[in-house]
């Protein structure tokens, strides 16, 4: 262990300290950025021995809280004290030395090494000759240890996300870590992975670590931690033991008010068919088939979800139907028309809208004013094109209107578009894409990074599209969103819809095995 | 957020107008200071320098339409290549496509039946054709193949340059010449007028200026404009919106080659009153021309200004072989840093400045419109 980490023997406690001295306090914390108040006086106690769940929406602090904890962002007020002395944390090097290691919320491995030779970057005091021999056998040993099957030998490239995960878990632990901070971790995770990942937490802090979970998912909070801490608007609003808390009383925390949970989704008797994939084929990015044979049909008035983990063809397959990706075989047809070949434009123009996975990169285009983004579909059409020229007031006047019937929140309408926050970017996008007569939708995480309160009017507004009868393809890698919205739900799996149900008869834990390619 | 001192540094994505001016400003000021040193490394006391050049070129009144001159050239270029950078049509080539203008006027005067009051349109419209088509070739390149535009327009520079080499040693070598590398001189018809007792072909300055106008209304009022905007501020959304990469590329490429063509023009038959080697056609005005386009901070009629300051420097590289014997070539080292700080200076013009000795408030964030010219969103 020695030549391994040697802050971690210097830093390591006895044994595991009993139930009520806290490891680590984060005491009065602020940090101001331009405009807003971050953290707000924030303090967070932490014991060995605990699973602390630090939960909020997003725009909360809990992320700007952890990453001051990690040394990335000095803190403008408040200290840190760990194990009763007070430190200070300028930079991640020294934030590893004290034992606090962060888990990111997307690995951050080299895809094309091992899962040893990841490991090995940056550790230091490895033996000069064959230092993978001896860091492959300690990483077994700790991988059994704290139940991490995982195997040193294995390529990064091979591995799926939760295996991913958890190298960076191991990383993390073989740097001598006693403290874990996870951001969101299961995001990409099937309900099985996460669960397996509930069981490491757990072992952990039998093993007298301390781990803290950010999350804004309270079933996670509920099934995984010891206590929460709650942050709203950069505040503490409590913290908490998860025995004595139940859901309902969680969200009204977080949120500042009463949640409505679920959207109300009356079934509804589905029509004549708006989108049909037939055997369709596709090349990825890197040339290889990233779609091997899709089909499905979406039909109007109904939600179809497509699950599954990321990077399995949901993208590609999107891109084909909206005419951003051609197919190589196979048939795509729209409202009983053949589209094979047509570009996004004249596929938007016979009632399409397309809500994108990317907001920033492909939803919008930032450098250009607010109202210019709202034209994007249709700026070449009077009355906003007058032969090849701009007429801006019909342009003001159109996004005025749309500003105001989507509540956007924007200085105005000649504004650049980047100004604006995630939840505004998204309405922005609603906005121009579901103006005017549109039967198919085709929306790709569409609330994602946003706060519940935008998420809800999002879903909210997807469902009475659908309830007037247009179709909806709905793309996301969140479970629960799927299954609170759909009337039929379809799970990818490597570049296939392995298996279609109605909403009726799924669950997470078949979806789930769908997701990793079992049981379909 | 950083801190320097009692000045706090803050990210501002929207940065106003003359914000940008003043670092702009800073970046020339940077330049300036810069140079001081080759002054001093030449033996020459920076202060002098700089107040021999100022009276050698914009306080003397003599001397100011020597500076319209060489502001021509680069005005119609360093617009052109404005709307070029806009669409992220990264074109170096100017220098080649302004040559190929001058080829294009010289074969119109010497080798054609025109009648004489024809001879002038008909050699601007043909130096605009050669211009553009030398820079379509590029455009055609990347849009088919993916061939990068940097490498292709800088080396399509060469193939112009010895192409007029040739041209001027070869087959169009002025029998009258004596065997010097010139062809004959233009006919009379074909010479453009100039402003009396100067060297300034106003045809070609007017074209300039109009061309800044017409820019600045292309971008900002047109649908094509609005394209080509699009695509240069992100391609990716630009392809969602439907729009062909193949128009706004090859538009903005065809226009930035035109212009520069029309400037050859002006060399041609304003000044030179005849074809000769590329280096005496030029200056390398298709080179500084991207750094009045940067300069402009992506607006066509930022052009003007910066154009005129460029004029300023090509001049006072007259002025410094004269009063201070030094080369005429330290110009392309004052061009290569005022650059070189304006690039330098794009992080600065991404951040706002506060002074707060103590820790204050912020203010939110400030409106307005700006454009940096950095690279490809990737």
């Amino acid at each position: 262990m020695r030549f391994f980490s040697p802050a971690a023997v210097a830093d390591r406690p006895a044994p595991p300290e009993a139930g009520d001295a806290p490891l680590l306090v984060l005491r009065d914390i602020v940090k101001v950025f331009p405009g807003v108040v971050a953290n707000d006086r924030v303090t967070l106690e932490v014991r060995s021995g605990e699973v602390h769940a630090l939960l909020g929406e997003n725009g909360a602090g809990k992320t700007t809280l952890v990453n001051i904890l990690y040394g990335i962002y000095p803190p403008d007020g408040g200290e840190i004290l760990l194990r009763g002395r007070p430190v200070r944390i300028p930079s991640p090097r020294h934030a590893i030395a004290l034992g606090i290691g962060m888990v990111p919320q997307h690995p951050q491995l080299v895809r094309r090494h091992t899962v040893a030779e990841n490991v090995a970057l940056g550790l230091p005091g490895l033996p000069f000759f064959r230092p993978l021999r001896a860091l492959e056998d300690r990483i077994r040993e700790l991988a059994d240890q704290y139940g991490l099957g995982v195997d040193p030998r294995a390529r990064v490239a091979d591995l799926s996300a939760g295996e991913q995960q958890r190298v960076e878990i191991l990383r993390v632990l073989l740097r001598g870590a006693r403290i874990l901070v996870l951001d969101e971790p299961t995001s990409a995770l099937t309900p099985q992975e996460a669960r397996a990942l509930f069981r490491v937490l757990r072992r952990m802090r039998e093993e007298g670590c301390a781990v803290i979970l950010i999350t804004h998912k309270l079933e996670e909070v509920l099934e995984a931690s010891d206590r929460v801490t709650v942050l709203r608007r950069g505040r503490v609003v409590g913290t908490l033991r998860t025995r004595e808390v139940e859901a309902r009383q969680l969200a009204r925390l977080m949120v500042g008010r009463e949640v409505q949970f679920g959207t109300a989704r009356t079934p509804r008797p589905p029509g004549e068919e708006v989108l049909s994939l037939e055997d369709v084929w596709a090349p990825g990015d890197g040339g290889t088939p990233a779609l091997r044979g899709v089909s499905f049909q979406v039909r109007s008035g109904e939600v179809f979800g497509l699950a599954g983990v990321a990077g399995n063809g949901q993208r590609e397959c999107v891109e084909v139907c909206v005419g951003l990706r051609r197919g190589t075989h196979g048939r795509v047809r729209i409202f009983g028309q053949e589209v094979t070949g047509r570009g996004p434009r004249m596929i938007h123009e016979g009632g399409v809208a397309h809500v994108p996975e990317d907001r920033i990169r492909r939803g919008v285009v930032g450098g250009l004013s607010v109202a210019e983004n709202l034209v994007l579909r249709r700026y070449r059409h009077p009355p906003f094109a007058r032969g090849p020229f701009l007429d801006r007031r019909a342009i003001e006047a159109f996004a005025r209107r749309l500003i105001a019937l989507y509540a956007i929140d924007s200085p105005g309408p000649w504004v650049p578009a980047r100004i604006l926050s995630g939840g505004n970017l998204q309405r922005l996008i609603l906005a121009r894409e579901l103006h005017g007569e549109v039967r198919l939708i085709v929306a790709v995480h569409p609330t994602s990074g946003l706060d519940v309160a935008a998420a809800q009017q999002v879903r909210r507004i997807l469902l009475e599209r659908r309830d007037a009868g247009a179709g909806v393809l709905l793309v996301s890698e969140d479970l629960e969103e799927i299954l609170e919205l759909s009337d039929r739900i379809g799970v990818m799996f490597r570049g296939r819809v392995v298996g279609v149900l109605p909403v009726e008869e799924a669950d997470p834990e078949r979806l789930g095995l769908w997701m990793m390619g079992h049981g379909a | 957020m950083r801190r320097i001192g009692p000045l706090l540094l803050l990210p501002d994505p929207n940065p106003s107008g003359w914000w940008a001016v003043c670092v702009s400003l800073l970046a020339l000021v940077g330049a300036c200071t810069a140079a001081g040193g080759v002054f001093w490394a030449y033996g020459v006391s920076p202060l002098v320098a700089y107040r021999v050049i100022a009276e050698g070129t914009f306080l003397d009144s003599r001397a100011l339409p020597e500076v319209v001159r060489r502001t021509i050239p680069l005005l119609l270029v360093g617009t052109g290549l404005v709307l070029a950078f806009r669409a992220q049509f990264w074109n170096i080539g100017a220098e080649g496509q302004l040559l190929s203008g001058a080829v294009a006027a010289t074969g119109v005067a010497l080798f054609s039946p025109l009648p004489s009051g024809l001879l002038v349109p008909a050699m601007l419209a043909a130096g605009f054709v050669l211009g553009a088509l030398w820079a379509a070739l590029p455009a055609f390149l990347r849009l088919r193949w993916g061939a990068h535009e940097v490498l292709t327009t800088l080396l399509l520079n060469y193939v112009a340059a010895y192409g007029v080499e040739w041209l001027v040693h070869g087959p169009w070598k002025g029998p009258s010449m004596m065997g010097f590398a010139y062809t004959d001189l233009f006919p009379e018809a074909a010479w453009l007028p100039v402003l009396a007792g100067t060297r300034v072909h106003w045809p070609t300055l007017t074209l300039g200026i109009g061309f800044a106008v017409f820019g600045s209304v292309l971008l900002y009022r047109t649908v094509l404009g609005f394209e080509i905007r699009m695509q240069g501020e992100n391609p990716e959304a630009a392809r969602y919106a439907g729009i062909s990469p193949a128009k706004t590329v090859l538009a903005a490429a065809l226009l930035s080659g035109g212009a520069a063509g029309l400037a050859g023009v002006g060399e041609a038959a304003g000044i030179h009153h005849r074809l000769l080697s590329p280096g005496q056609v030029s200056m390398g005005y298709g080179y500084a021309g991207i750094v009045v386009a940067w300069l402009a901070r992506g607006n066509p009629l930022g052009a003007i200004p910066s154009a005129l300051l460029l004029g300023v420097v090509f001049t006072s590289g007259d002025v410094m072989q004269v009063a201070l014997r030094m080369p005429f070539r330290v110009t392309d080292v004052f061009n290569g840093l005022i650059l070189l700080f304006l690039v330098g200076s794009t992080p600065l013009l991404q951040t706002r400045i506060r002074w707060a000795p103590v820790r204050s408030k912020p203010a939110p964030a400030p409106g307005g419109e700006g454009w940096t010219p950095s690279s490809r969103p990737s």
